[in-house]
Parts: structure tokens; C-alpha cells; sequence
């Protein structure tokens, strides 16, 4: 299942990294403690968190994620989304809660890692 | 990390990866629904199958298996045709998913193969367990020789380059308490080591240590460096920092242990898993530390 499937699935908003929808998502990962992300995500998981901060695209970016979806409708300011887009990391946003983004992923077949 | 744990998360990788079309049979036997269950006797023991796809005009239309012969061998029903004895709930795979779809299907139900139909509903191929096994073992092979080739680009560097030894130290300041270039030499790291043609798996491992390294100096010091220092056959990732110094190493190293402060742990760091990670991360780490003057730490990555 690719980002822009996800997007779609789940109507979220494309804050950055447009070029890079096309990407297989490999798995999910949902924290919103960074040194967890670093530990536990996998290269090409989409990771679900409520921070929307720079270093949350530098841990992306590092880590090869193949998308960070921002929830609880907070956004990124814009030189987190211009760090996003020179990295290449696409940022999706939401209203929801993580929880429910989950959940919801978890019914569209993306699973945990572990 | 042992090399057996490698090949074990490859895999696991590649299930994920790889395509049904890339490790199916593809010269797939076939009958129409007209053959006789006679032939299909004949064909099945000829062949050594198990089962075979029916087809009408390249449509897959239903399987015939060897459960289906039996039963029509057990009533003596030889001119049978296979359209009567055929089941027409086909479970198939698509040659455009990837084998963890296969793997599930495997999982759920019981039987031995399944065919593969493309996106119009074409028999395209059959895959069985081991097409799946034989398909994973010839990609690893594949990946194997990459990895040769990326190891020999990252010596070149050292061989061309006559010494008795050849490095490249690599060094970049960090600026404490300010976590708008957070990452940032971590990620100019990666890059150096993915065109030296590091492998993957420690270019990831030196990424997260250096990452969790210098978000320990900008979070806890008032500034320093990160020192990379490539050879041959290892890599050596120093942080040093001015101050102000761990007073228990001991403590700092504990798993979820931390000293960030409130406003820290509200953009999602402090969870005190930092030094835990560099230490799973690297395959040495050395932790120095005076208090009033500043904390050393080092992590070696072995490149070979």
C-alpha cells in the first residue's frame, strides 16, 4: 500500500514530500517519544505521532520512513515542511487522534514491525 | 548484531518486497474443463502434481487436486470430464502483490499451491511454498554480491591513497540548547557513509547512534562536537562536549533515566533511552564524563 493510498484511505492532508506518495509503506510505528521512534521504527513504516517539530522530520528522514502522519490537527511550521521537502519526507496531517489513525490503519492491512 | 539475525530480518524484508510475479512458476500446466479425469490421472502422474489450474481461453475458471481425483477414482468415474469434478471457489493469488499476501493465504488455508492471476483475471502462473523459499534464497544471493560491490567502493577510497594507514575524519560542531539543527550531523554523516558505500545496515545503526549522540549534547550541554573518524575497517563516532559533565554514569545509563527538562520532554525527547540506544546500536561504546569540565563518549562500528 503506498503513502498516497493511505492519504486517500484516511483523507489526510499533504503538508510535504508530495513527490514521494508513490512509496510502499512497510509497516507502522506510533510514539510520540523520539528515542522510541529511533529504537522501534522501521525504514518505510509510516509513523503516527501528535509532534509536528523539526526533529521529528530529522528522526524520518534518518530512519528512511516512508511517511509522518501528524495528528490531533497539529502542524508543522514551515521550516519543519521546507526541511520535509528538501529531505524528501512526505508529512500528512490530520484531525484525529492517533488512536483512531491507528486503527484505521490497521484495518487498511499496515501492521507493527514487531 | 550476529550475521544470522541479518539474514533472518532480510527476509523478513523480502516477503514485504518482493512480488508474487517475481517468484512463481511460470510455465503453468494446465487442463480445460472438457479433459477427461482418465488424462488427468495420466497428466497428474506423469508430472508429479498435486493439482491443476482449469482453464477456459487463458481465464482461470477452477482447480482440479488430487483430493478431487481420488474421490472420482473411488466411484470408478474414469470418463468423467474435469468440469464435473472441479472446484470452482479458487482461492488465487495476484502477480502484482507482494509474498506476504501468499504467505497468509498459505497460513489460512491448508492447500499446497495456489494460481496466480494477473490484474484481468489471466492464469499467469502457480506458486507454491517452495517457489516462495527458492524465490527468497535467489534474491538474498543477488543482494549478497551488492553488498560486495558496495564494500569494494568503500575501500577504493583507502587503496588508492597510498600510507600505512588511511582515514577520513569527518567533524562537526554542535550547538547546545539549540534544536533547530537537530540532526543535522547525523544526517550529514549518513550521507558521507552511503557514498563511501557503507551497507545499509551500518550506515542505520551509526545514524541512530549519532543521532541520539547529538541530541544528547544539544539537549544537556552547552555545545561541542561530533568527530567521525572512517577507516577501513571500522568506524569511530566521537561526541565531546564543554560541559556541564554526568556526575553518575552509572545512573545516566539506566533505561529511562533522564535529566531533560519539561519543556524537553514535551517535543518527545527525555525518555531516557538515548545512551540505551547507542549502546544497542554500536559494537563498542566509552563513556567519560567530569563534572565542570565535559562528557566523551565513543562508539565503534565495525565496516567489514
Amino acid at each position: 500500500m503506498t503513502v498516497q493510498e493511505i492519504a486517500n484511505a484516511l483523507a489526510l492532508e499533504v503538508a510535504a514530500g508530495a513527490a514521494q506518495l508513490g512509496r510502499d509503506v512497510t509497516g507502522g510505528y506510533a510514539s510520540d517519544l523520539l528515542s522510541c521512534v529511533m529504537a522501534g521504527a522501521q525504514a518505510g513504516n509510516a509513523w503516527v505521532t501528535l509532534q509536528a517539530h523539526l526533529n521529528v522530520v530529522a528522526v524520518a528522514a534518518l530512519l528512511d520512513l516512508a511517511c509522518v502522519i501528524i495528528t490531533e490537527g497539529a502542524h508543522p511550521d514551515s521550516d519543519s515542511i521546507a526541511r520535509a521537502n528538501e529531505e524528501g519526507v512526505p508529512i500528512l496531517l490530520t484531525e484525529e487522534s492517533t488512536f483512531t489513525v491507528v486503527g484505521k490503519l490497521h484495518q487498511l492491512g499496515v501492521r507493527g514491525s514487531e | 548484531m550476529s550475521s544470522a539475525g541479518n539474514q533472518v530480518t532480510r527476509v523478513q524484508e523480502l516477503v514485504y518486497e518482493l512480488k508474487i510475479e517475481q517468484v512463481m512458476t511460470k510455465n503453468v500446466i494446465t487442463v480445460t474443463p472438457d479433459c477427461t479425469i482418465r488424462d488427468l490421472k495420466e497428466l497428474m502422474r506423469v508430472k508429479r502434481l498435486s493439482g491443476v489450474p482449469v482453464v477456459v481461453q487463458g481465464d482461470l475458471i477452477g482447480i482440479v487436486s488430487l483430493e478431487n481425483l481420488i474421490e472420482a477414482l473411488e466411484h470408478g468415474e474414469l470418463s468423467s470430464t474435469v468440469g464435473e469434478k472441479m472446484t470452482t471457489q479458487v482461492q488465487a493469488l495476484r502477480s502484482d502483490d507482494t509474498v506476504v499476501h501468499a504467505v497468509n493465504l498459505f497460513a489460512r488455508f491448508g492447500y499446497g499451491r495456489f494460481p496466480v492471476v494477473n490484474e484481468e483475471g489471466k492464469l499467469v502462473g502457480i506458486l507454491t511454498k517452495g517457489d516462495i523459499v527458492r524465490g527468497l534464497l535467489r534474491q538474498m544471493e543477488v543482494q549478497w554480491h551488492a553488498e560486495e560491490i558496495h564494500r569494494y567502493r568503500a575501500s577504493h577510497i583507502f587503496e588508492d591513497i597510498e600510507s600505512d594507514q588511511t582515514g577520513l575524519i569527518l567533524r562537526y560542531a554542535v550547538e547546545g540548547q539549540n534544536l533547530e539543527h537537530g540532526g543535522e550531523a547525523a544526517s550529514k554523516i549518513k550521507r558521507a557513509l552511503e557514498r563511501l558505500g557503507a551497507h545499509p545496515r551500518v550506515v542505520r545503526r551509526v545514524a541512530v547512534g549519532a543521532y541520539e549522540a547529538e541530541t544528547n549534547i544539544i539537549i544537556h550541554s552547552v555545545g561541542g562536537e561530533i568527530i567521525a573518524e572512517v577507516r577501513p575497517d571500522r568506524l569511530k563516532v566521537t561526541a565531546i562536549d564543554n560541559g556541564p559533565g554526568i556526575a553518575d554514569i552509572e545512573q545516566a545509563i539506566e533505561p529511562g533515566f533522564s535529566t531533560a527538562p519539561d519543556w524537553i520532554r514535551e517535543l518527545g525527547f527525555g525518555a531516557g533511552m538515548g545512551l540505551t540506544n547507542i549502546k544497542a546500536c554500536a559494537d563498542e561504546m566509552k563513556l567519560e564524563s567530569q563534572v565542570g569540565v565535559g562528557t566523551r563518549l565513543e562508539m565503534f562500528f565495525k565496516l567489514q
